[in-house]
């Protein structure tokens, strides 16, 4: 049985192609093979969530996916989503109201939060801390978070609101 | 930490799957969601010779309805569970329980026959399917065979999955008239395994219920249909019920909390979650 295989996928918007080891885990092939720094390894067991990715548009940990499982798919990392615009309005939010202090889960909680708003558009706070239940922040206590994706997803009723 | 040396094959049908797998034997490892297994494998828990996935086979995900069940395919995500008209309608035990799965990300990758198969005993949906009285639909390469609910659970990450044999589908009963349904868990925080679990159904009579299954889940080595307390329930009532629990289970104390505790706790959902099915209103 072979160790390695041969995987192509699109990866922020480029076809790309390698060849990882079966044991190699999604993260750490994005990491060390693409440089996209921005996937934050935590616990590398899919509590902490700082390494959330896209795949197919959905929320995944990149360390619960192999990097062989990547073929054929789309993925998705914080550069990719930064470079296209996707994230900048939650970006914004955050810096305004602080809503991290040492950064390290910002990229996972930036795509939770992305996933989130992109399939409820007005959620409350308390769907909004049952979605970023899974990524835990160890600095700022969580309610700046909150505060930030509420704005966003206010900010973001309010100018679809205004253009209709 | 990362995973060890490990090979792994990506068939494109079940008959290919089945046959690496017999093939293979103890050494290898069907990967459905992987949410549970890749954990397991980062944290060098798990080692298997061979990682067999069962993500591009066709036809092992999907809900459909057909000669009175509803049949949901092993690789269905939880997400899909979730969000699935069939479920809702039909099985609306299991649409309560999907939310209290883990967190978003790991429900769209996790699946339905994989959280089956595993049988960890605080996991919610095992619990469901015990509760619901579902068939499990298992293939081998000898063939089909169902095993029920009620025989599938064996003990701690133990099923009736025999060797070399994968878990294609769950049926579930469509539900009878006069059916009603209870689920609730208690946990430090939302997404965490469960501290005590309980999954319930019953028929509402026209004074109290029958036909009751209450299943606890967090409270023993597998998810466990409290016999006792379910007759009670349906013959004398709540407090009857509350008393009978106690003979039922048999929680252990474990690191994070006393077993009396756990105890404690599956009674209060008993008398939550009982409350509920009596009124009709889940």
């Amino acid at each position: 049985m072979e160790r390695e295989h041969a995987v192509a996928f699109t990866l922020n918007g480029e076809r790309v192609a390698c060849r990882p080891a079966a044991r190699t885990h999604l993260g750490d092939l994005l990491r060390a093979e693409f440089g996209l720094t921005g996937v934050h390894l935590g616990c590398e067991h899919g509590v902490c969530g700082a390494c959330t990715i896209l795949v197919d548009g959905r929320a995944t940990r990149s360390c619960l996916m192999l990097a062989v499982q990547a073929n054929g798919t789309v993925v998705e990392t914080i550069e990719g989503l930064t470079e296209r615009g996707a994230v900048a309005d939650l970006q914004d939010a955050f810096h305004v109201r602080n809503a991290l202090q040492c950064g390290y889960c910002t990229p996972g909680m930036l795509v939770t939060a992305a996933e989130l708003l992109a399939e409820e558009a007005a959620p409350g706070r308390e769907a909004i801390r049952a979605a970023i239940g899974g990524n835990y922040c160890r600095c700022t206590g969580y309610h700046a978070i909150v505060d930030a994706i509420a704005a966003v997803a206010e900010g973001r009723a309010a100018r679809e609101g205004g253009g209709a | 930490m990362k995973a060890p040396e490990v090979a792994y094959a990506c068939p494109s049908t079940l008959d290919e799957a089945l046959t690496l797998l017999s093939r293979h034997g103890d050494e290898a490892r069907p990967l459905a969601g992987g949410q549970s297994l890749v954990t397991a494998l980062n944290m060098r828990l798990a080692a298997p010779a061979l990682l067999v996935d069962l993500n591009r086979i066709p036809d092992l995900a999907g809900i459909t309805r057909r000669d009175g069940v509803v049949r949901v395919g092993a690789m269905t995500r939880h997400r899909d569970l979730g969000a699935s008209d069939l479920v809702r309608d039909h099985l609306p035990l299991v649409a309560a329980a999907v939310p209290h799965i883990a967190h978003p990300a790991i429900r769209n990758r996790g699946t339905l026959g994989g959280s089956v198969a595993l049988g960890d005993p605080a996991a919610e949906l095992p619990a469901c399917c015990l509760a619901l009285g579902a068939t499990m639909v298992l293939r081998g390469q000898g063939g089909e065979r169902r095993v029920p609910a009620d025989a599938f659970f064996l003990g701690l990450y133990a099923t009736a999955i025999a060797p070399a044999e994968i878990l294609v589908a769950i049926e579930f009963p469509l539900p009878e008239p006069g059916a009603v349904w209870g689920f609730q868990e208690l946990a430090r925080r939302h997404g965490d395994y469960a501290l005590a679990g309980l999954a319930a159904t019953a028929r509402r009579r026209e004074r109290g219920l029958d036909a009751v299954r209450l299943v606890f889940f967090g409270v023993g080595d597998r998810p466990v249909l409290a016999r006792g307390a379910s007759a009670a329930l349906a013959g004398a009532g709540i407090r009857a019920a509350q008393a009978a629990l106690d003979a039922d289970i048999d929680p252990p104390d474990d690191v994070a909390v006393k077993g009396r505790t756990r105890r404690h706790l599956a009674r209060v959902l008993l008398g939550r979650v009982a409350g509920g099915m009596l009124e009709g209103a889940p």
